[in-house]
C-alpha cells in the first residue's frame, strides 16, 4: 500500500519531465510542443516559433488555441484536443484527426502555460498566417484583430504585404496598422513622420494611438504634434458628426415635408383646412400593406406599385370628401375644420372595423435596408437616403404639375380669385375637386413613404395632423418652397436638438418655437405678397 | 456720430420723453392734420409716394382721384391701418399718429366710414349706435357700463337724425344698403369726432338720400373737420368745398371744384392722353 | 335683482337653471332611497352626473369664446386639465404617508423615481386653499401670456385654432415626460379624500356632484352676464368685424385677452371638479382631440346660446357613456358622423331649431 502512493507521487513529482511527450503522429509538432511544455518561458517561445514554421496545414488554428487557451493535450494518450463542453461533461476532441475520445474531469486536460510576450508573438504568428488566407473576409479580420496590438516590426511586415494586397478594405486597414506601428517606431523623427501619416484616418485605432503619444510620450516634439493632429482628426469627426445630425434632420425633414406637402395644396391654395389629412396619409399606408398581402413574394414590386396605387386611393377619397362635404362649406373655415374632423374619426374607425386595431406588419424591400458606411465614421442608412430622394422627387413633380399644366394653371388662377377664373370658363368646382383630389393622392403618396419608416396602425395619421399644418404655417400658406424650406428646416432643427435636449423635449422646444414664430410672422417665412394677402 | 448729434439736439426734447398719447388737441395753429412726405410701397408699388395734405380745422375737404390713386390706403395711414415707409403724420401739432394704435387713434378723436358700409350685423341698430358712443372703452369700464340718461337721449338724437328711429331695435344685418350707409355715418356721430374720414358716403344711395347727406356733411363741417372720399362729382360739387386731386400717391392739384376741373392735368389725367 | 336682470330675455337659460336646481335636489334624494326601490340612483351614476356637470362648464367656456368671440379654440383641453392638475396636486398630497411607500411627503411615483426631495413646484399643495388658487392661476396665466401673444400679433382665424392645438399637443407631450415632476405617463391617481371627507364615500360623492352643480350655475350665470354687458355686446362685435371694432376704439387685444383668460378658469375650475370625480388625471387629457369634442358639444348643442353648450356637452356624453357600453365600435363613427351632419346640415345647433320655431311663431 505505501509502496504503491510512493509510486504515485514520484509519477506525480516526475511527470511534467517525462510523461509530457506528446505524440500526434507528425516529428515537427511533437518537436514544437515538447518545448511548449518547457518550464523556461524562453524555451516556449522557442517553440511557438517552431510551431508557426512548421507549414502543417492546422498551424493557424493550433496557435489560436493555445492563445485563447482551448488546446490542451490529454495525458492519457498524449493527444493535442480540444475540450469541449457537453451535456454530460467536457469532450475532448482529438485537435488533428477530429477524434472524440469521450468524457474526462477537468483536470485530464493540460494546459499550455503562456506569458504576455508569448501571446504577443501568437497572436502576430496567427495573425500573419490569417493574413495570407485567400478569403479578403478573413484578411481583414486579421488585420482588424491586430489593431489593438501594434508592435514597431509589424510595419515592415505590412509595408509587404501591402504591395501583394488587392483587396481595398482589407489595404486600408494594412496601411493603418503600419502607420500605427510606425507610430511606435523606437526614433521620435520616425514617429512624427507617421504623425503626418495618420492625419487624415478616422478610425478609432488611430486616434488611440495619437492620445497615447499625446500623452505619454517621451518626445516633447512627438506629444505637440500628436496633439495637433489628434486636434485635427476630432474637428473632423465633428464635422463628420454634424453631417450625419443634418442628414438625419434632412430625411425626418422629408418625412414632414411629405406629410405637408399635400395640405400645402389644400390648406395653402385652396384654404382648406382638412383636418382629415392625416387619415389620407394612413389610408395611403394601408395600400401599401393591401399590396403587399397581395403580392407577398415581392416586397420591392409591391412597394414601387403601391405609390400609384396610393395616389389613387387617396385621391379618390379625397375627392369624395370634397364633393361630399367640403364644397358645401367654401368661406367657412372654421365649420370645414369641424367636418373634416369628423371625417377623420370615421376613417380611423373604418380601418379599426375592417382591417385590425392593432398596427399592422409592413416589411421593408431589400433595397431600402442597409447602410451606406462613407467612412469609419459616417455611415447613412439607405431608407433615410431614400425618403429624401423620395421627398425631393415629389416636390418636383408636384411642382412641375402646378406650374406649367393647364390644371396646374386654372388651379392658380381659381386660388386667386375664383370669380373672375369662372368668368373666364375656368370649371372651378371641377378644379377645386381636382386640386382635392392632388393633394389627398400625395397623401397617399406620403403614406407608402412613411409606412417604411414607423408603425402603420390606425393612429397613424393623427401623430402627422398637427405637424403637418405647423410645416405649412411655417412655411407660408400658399407657397409650396415656403413647405419644403419649413419642412426641412423643422427636421433639422429637431435633431439638432435631439442630442441635448431628448427627442420629446426637442419635439415640444420646436413647437413652442412655432408657436412663438407665428406670433412674429404671422404669415410664415415666406408670405405671399400684395395687397390681396393684406386683411 | 450723426446718431449721437441727433441724439444731443437742443431744440428737441428726448423721444422717449415725449407722451405717446397727449390728452386734449392742439389745434392752435388751426391744423388738424398733417401729413408730411409720405411714402408707403406694396411689393415695390409704391401707393403712397412722398403725399403732403393738410387739413384746417373745422374744414371740409373733398378728395378725389381715379382708381389706385391711394385715396384708400391714405386713410389707412390715417387711422393705424397701414404704417408709412417714410414721412410723418401728426394730429393737431401734438399728437404723432405713427406711434399710436388704432384704438388710441380712434379715441383720440378721428372717426372713419369704410368705403364698403361695415356695421355690426348681429347687433340692433341701437346696440350699434351704443357701441360706437364715445366715452371710456377699457375693458373694465365697458364690462360695468350702463345707459345714463343723457347717453340715451344723444343715441335718440342720432338715430333721429339719420333716420332710423322707427328702425333702432332692427338687427343690422336686416337694414337696406342705404341704411348701413347712414347708420355707419350715425356711428361716426356718435363716436363725436375731431376728424372725421368719409369713403364714399353716397354710394348705394338715391338721389334724396343724397341731398341730406350733404346737408347733413356741411352741418358737421365747422364744429368738426370732414374729408370727403367720392367718385360721384355731382355730390362733391354738390358739397362745395376745396377739393383735392390724389394721382399714383401724391397731391396733383388742389382747389375749389372749378379750379380743379379746369387744370389740364387733372383733365388729362381722368380722360387720358 | 341681479340673477333676474341676467336672465331676463333667456327663456333657454331660466329653463336650464330650473332644471339644473330640481336635479340638484332630486338627486342626493334618489340616492338616499333604499337600493331596491326602482327610482334608486346609484352612487355610480350620481358621479357620472357630477362628470357630465363638469364637461357642461367646460362646453360653456368654450361657447364663451368660440359663439361670442369668434376663437375656435382647440385647446381648451389644456386648461381643463391644467385646473384637473392643480386640484390631483393637492389631493396627491393628501394622501401622505397611506402611500404605496409610505412616504409622508414624496407622491409615490417620486419615490418610485428615486426622488430625494419635493420639487419647488410642488409646494403649497397641501393646502386646500392654495390649490384652489392655482385652479384658477395655472390656466389663467397660460391663456393670459398665449392670449397675450397671439391677439397681439394679430392671429386670428384658423391660424389661431392650429397655434391652440398646437399648443395643448406640446403640453401633452411635456406632461408625458417623468422629468416634469407630474407623474408622467400615469399621471396622478389614488387618491384617498378631499378636504378630510374620504373619496370613497357617498356622501362625499353627492357633495361633489352637487359642488359641480352649482359650479355650472355660477359659472353660467357668470357668462350670460358677461355676454348681457356692454362688454360682450363688444365681443360679438369683435367676432363679426374686427377691423371696425377697432376703429370705434375699442382696444380689441385686451377686450380678447380678458374673455379668453376668464374662460381658461372657467376651464381650469371644470377640470378641478373633474378629477376628485373620476379619481384620475393624465397627460391624455391634453389631446387634441379632447379640445375638439368639446367644440362639437357646443356646436351640436348650438353655438353662441350657452345653454345649447351645456346641452350639447350633456347629450353627447351621455349617448357617448350609452355607445361605448353597447356598441364600442360604432362610437367613432357616429362621433364623426354627428361632426359632419351638424356643421352641413345643423349649422345652429339643437338650441337653434328651437329659436327657429319660436321666430317663426312670434
Amino acid at each position: 500500500m505505501l509502496r504503491l502512493l510512493m509510486t504515485l507521487l514520484t509519477l506525480c513529482l516526475i511527470s511534467p519531465l517525462y510523461a509530457a511527450e506528446i505524440a500526434t503522429g507528425d516529428t515537427t509538432l511533437d518537436a514544437a510542443f515538447e518545448q511548449l511544455l518547457d518550464r523556461n518561458f524562453d524555451v516556449k517561445e522557442q517553440g511557438v516559433a517552431a510551431l508557426a514554421a512548421s507549414g502543417h496545414p492546422k498551424t493557424g488554428d493550433l496557435l489560436r488555441g493555445i492563445l485563447e487557451g482551448e488546446l490542451r493535450y490529454l495525458k492519457e494518450n498524449s493527444r493535442l484536443v480540444w475540450m469541449r463542453p457537453g451535456a454530460d461533461g467536457d469532450h475532448a476532441i482529438d485537435a488533428l484527426t477530429g477524434d472524440d475520445y469521450g468524457v474526462f474531469s477537468s483536470r485530464k486536460f493540460k494546459k499550455f502555460a503562456i506569458n504576455n510576450t508569448m501571446r504577443g508573438r501568437l497572436r502576430t504568428f496567427a495573425a500573419e498566417r490569417e493574413l495570407h488566407d485567400p478569403d479578403p473576409a478573413v484578411r481583414l479580420r486579421a488585420v482588424n484583430a491586430m489593431l489593438d496590438d501594434v508592435q514597431p516590426e509589424h510595419a515592415a511586415l505590412f509595408s509587404g504585404l501591402l504591395d501583394k494586397e488587392q483587396d481595398p478594405a482589407v489595404r486600408e486597414a494594412m496601411s493603418e496598422v503600419v502607420a500605427l506601428a510606425r507610430l511606435s517606431a523606437d526614433d521620435s523623427a520616425q514617429r512624427r513622420h507617421a504623425i503626418t501619416e495618420v492625419a487624415d484616418s478616422l478610425s478609432p485605432a488611430v486616434r488611440n494611438g495619437l492620445t497615447r503619444l499625446a500623452k505619454n510620450d517621451p518626445d516633447e516634439g512627438v506629444r505637440a504634434d500628436a496633439a495637433a493632429a489628434l486636434k485635427k482628426i476630432e474637428d473632423k469627426v465633428r464635422l463628420y458628426g454634424h453631417v450625419e445630425t443634418l442628414f438625419f434632420g434632412l430625411s425626418a425633414g422629408s418625412v414632414l415635408v411629405l406629410a405637408a406637402i399635400g395640405l400645402a395644396i389644400t390648406f395653402g391654395v385652396m384654404g382648406v383646412i382638412n383636418m382629415a389629412h392625416g387619415e389620407l396619409i394612413m389610408l395611403g399606408a394601408y395600400t401599401t400593406y393591401l399590396m403587399q398581402q397581395l403580392m407577398p413574394d415581392m416586397t420591392g414590386l409591391s412597394i414601387v406599385l403601391s405609390i400609384p396605387a396610393a395616389f389613387i386611393v387617396s385621391g379618390l377619397a379625397g375627392i369624395a370628401i370634397e364633393r361630399g362635404i367640403i364644397r358645401f362649406l367654401y368661406g367657412r373655415p372654421l365649420e370645414t375644420l369641424l367636418a373634416t374632423f369628423g371625417v377623420s374619426l370615421v376613417l380611423q374607425q373604418l380601418v379599426r372595423s375592417a382591417i385590425s386595431s392593432q398596427n399592422v406588419p409592413v416589411s421593408n424591400p431589400e433595397f431600402l435596408s442597409g447602410l451606406w458606411q462613407i467612412n469609419s465614421v459616417l455611415a447613412l442608412t439607405y431608407n433615410r437616403l431614400y425618403i429624401f430622394i423620395f421627398c425631393l422627387l415629389v416636390f418636383a413633380g408636384l411642382y412641375v404639375v402646378l406650374k406649367y399644366t393647364r390644371l396646374g394653371l386654372q388651379v392658380r388662377a381659381v386660388s386667386q380669385n375664383r370669380s373672375m377664373a369662372r368668368a373666364m370658363g375656368v370649371r372651378s368646382a371641377r378644379v377645386d375637386a381636382l386640386t382635392f383630389g392632388l393633394g389627398s393622392g400625395i397623401a397617399g403618396i406620403a403614406g407608402v413613404a412613411l409606412s417604411q419608416l414607423t408603425n402603420v396602425g390606425p393612429n397613424l395619421g393623427q401623430s402627422y395632423i398637427v405637424d403637418s399644418f405647423m410645416v405649412v404655417v411655417f412655411g407660408g400658406v400658399g407657397n409650396l418652397w415656403g413647405t419644403l424650406i419649413g419642412g426641412l428646416g423643422l427636421g433639422i432643427a429637431n435633431k439638432v436638438m435631439e442630442p441635448w435636449a431628448g427627442a420629446v423635449l426637442a419635439k415640444i422646444l420646436v413647437l413652442v418655437f412655432i408657436i412663438l414664430f407665428i406670433q412674429k410672422r404671422p404669415r410664415g417665412l415666406f408670405p405671399q405678397k400684395g395687397r390681396a394677402a393684406e386683411g | 456720430m450723426s446718431a449721437v448729434q441727433e441724439f444731443f439736439r437742443r431744440d428737441r426734447v428726448f423721444d422717449f420723453m415725449v407722451p405717446k398719447v397727449v390728452d386734449g388737441l392742439d389745434l392752435s395753429h388751426g391744423t388738424v392734420l398733417y401729413m408730411e412726405d409720405v411714402s408707403v410701397a406694396f411689393d415695390g408699388f409704391k401707393a403712397i409716394n412722398n403725399l403732403n395734405f393738410y387739413v384746417n380745422a373745422g374744414e371740409l375737404r373733398c378728395l378725389i382721384g381715379p382708381n389706385g390713386a391711394g385715396k384708400t390706403t391714405m386713410m389707412d395711414i390715417i387711422t393705424g391701418k397701414t404704417r408709412p415707409d417714410t414721412g410723418t403724420c401728426w394730429f393737431g401739432s401734438r399728437m404723432n399718429l405713427l406711434q399710436m394704435s388704432e384704438p388710441e387713434i380712434a379715441q383720440a378723436g378721428i372717426g372713419r366710414k369704410f368705403q364698403k358700409p361695415t356695421v355690426f350685423e348681429y347687433h340692433s341698430v341701437y346696440e350699434n349706435l351704443e357701441l360706437a358712443m364715445a366715452g371710456p372703452k377699457g375693458v373694465w369700464r365697458t364690462l360695468r357700463a350702463r345707459l345714463s340718461a343723457p347717453e340715451r337721449e344723444r343715441i335718440d338724437e342720432v338715430l333721429n337724425l339719420i333716420g332710423l328711429s322707427d328702425e333702432a331695435q332692427r338687427i343690422a344685418g336686416a337694414l337696406s344698403h342705404g341704411q348701413k350707409q347712414w347708420l355707419e355715418i350715425g356711428m361716426l356721430l356718435m363716436q363725436n369726432p375731431l376728424l372725421l374720414l368719409v369713403d364714399e358716403p353716397a354710394a348705394g344711395m338715391t338721389h334724396q338720400e343724397m341731398d341730406r347727406t350733404v346737408e347733413l356733411l356741411t352741418s358737421l363741417a365747422g364744429e368738426h373737420s370732414v374729408v370727403v372720399v367720392e367718385h360721384d362729382m355731382d355730390f362733391v360739387r354738390a358739397l362745395n368745398s376745396r377739393v383735392t386731386v390724389l394721382h399714383q400717391g401724391s397731391v396733383l392739384a388742389e382747389g375749389s371744384m372749378d379750379q380743379v376741373q379746369g387744370d389740364p392735368k387733372v383733365v388729362e389725367v381722368y380722360l387720358g392722353e | 335683482m341681479f340673477l333676474l336682470r341676467t336672465l331676463k330675455g333667456d327663456h333657454g337659460g331660466k329653463v336650464f337653471l330650473l332644471t339644473l336646481l330640481a336635479v340638484m335636489i332630486a338627486v342626493p334624494v334618489l340616492n338616499g332611497l333604499p337600493a331596491d326601490n326602482p327610482l334608486y340612483l346609484s352612487t355610480y351614476t350620481v358621479t357620472l352626473l357630477g362628470k357630465y356637470l363638469t364637461y357642461a362648464l367646460l362646453a360653456v367656456a368654450v361657447d364663451l369664446v368660440w359663439g361670442y368671440l369668434g376663437i375656435l379654440s382647440l385647446g381648451h383641453s389644456a386648461f381643463f386639465a391644467l385646473g384637473g392638475y392643480a386640484m390631483g396636486m393637492y389631493l396627491m398630497r393628501q394622501i401622505g404617508e397611506r402611500g404605496v411607500y409610505g412616504n409622508p411627503l414624496l407622491p409615490d411615483f417620486m419615490v418610485f423615481l428615486n426622488w430625494q426631495e419635493l420639487p419647488w413646484f410642488w409646494h403649497g399643495f397641501d393646502q386646500f386653499w392654495f390649490a384652489a388658487l392655482m385652479v384658477f392661476l395655472a390656466p389663467g396665466i397660460l391663456a393670459f401670456v398665449f392670449g397675450w401673444l397671439a391677439f397681439r400679433s394679430r392671429v386670428t382665424g384658423v391660424y389661431l385654432s392650429i397655434i391652440t392645438q398646437a399648443l395643448t399637443y406640446a403640453l401633452m407631450l411635456a406632461f408625458f415626460r417623468n422629468e416634469m415632476g407630474f407623474g408622467g405617463n400615469n399621471g396622478l391617481t389614488d387618491f384617498k379624500d378631499i378636504l378630510g371627507f374620504s373619496l370613497q364615500s357617498d356622501s362625499t360623492r353627492i357633495g361633489l356632484f352637487l359642488a359641480s352643480g352649482i359650479a355650472l350655475a355660477l359659472g353660467y350665470i357668470s357668462c350670460r352676464a358677461l355676454v348681457k354687458s356692454r362688454l360682450g355686446r363688444v365681443a360679438v362685435a369683435i367676432r363679426d368685424t374686427e377691423d371696425r371694432t377697432r376703429f370705434i376704439g375699442y382696444k380689441v387685444e385686451h377686450v380678447k385677452l380678458a374673455i379668453f383668460t376668464f374662460s381658461a378658469m372657467l376651464a381650469g375650475v371644470a377640470g378641478a371638479l373633474y378629477v376628485p370625480q373620476v379619481g384620475i388625471i393624465n397627460p391624455g387629457e391634453f389631446q387634441p382631440l379632447n379640445s375638439i369634442e368639446v367644440v362639437i358639444w357646443v356646436a351640436i348643442g348650438g353655438r353662441a346660446t350657452l345653454y345649447g353648450a351645456v346641452l350639447g356637452a350633456i347629450g353627447v356624453n351621455y349617448a357617448k357613456t350609452w355607445f361605448t357600453a353597447a356598441f364600442p365600435e360604432v362610437w367613432l363613427f357616429a362621433l364623426g358622423g354627428l361632426f359632419v351632419l351638424v356643421t352641413l346640415l345643423l349649422p345652429r345647433g339643437i338650441a337653434g331649431l328651437w329659436r327657429r320655431r319660436q321666430e317663426s311663431a312670434a
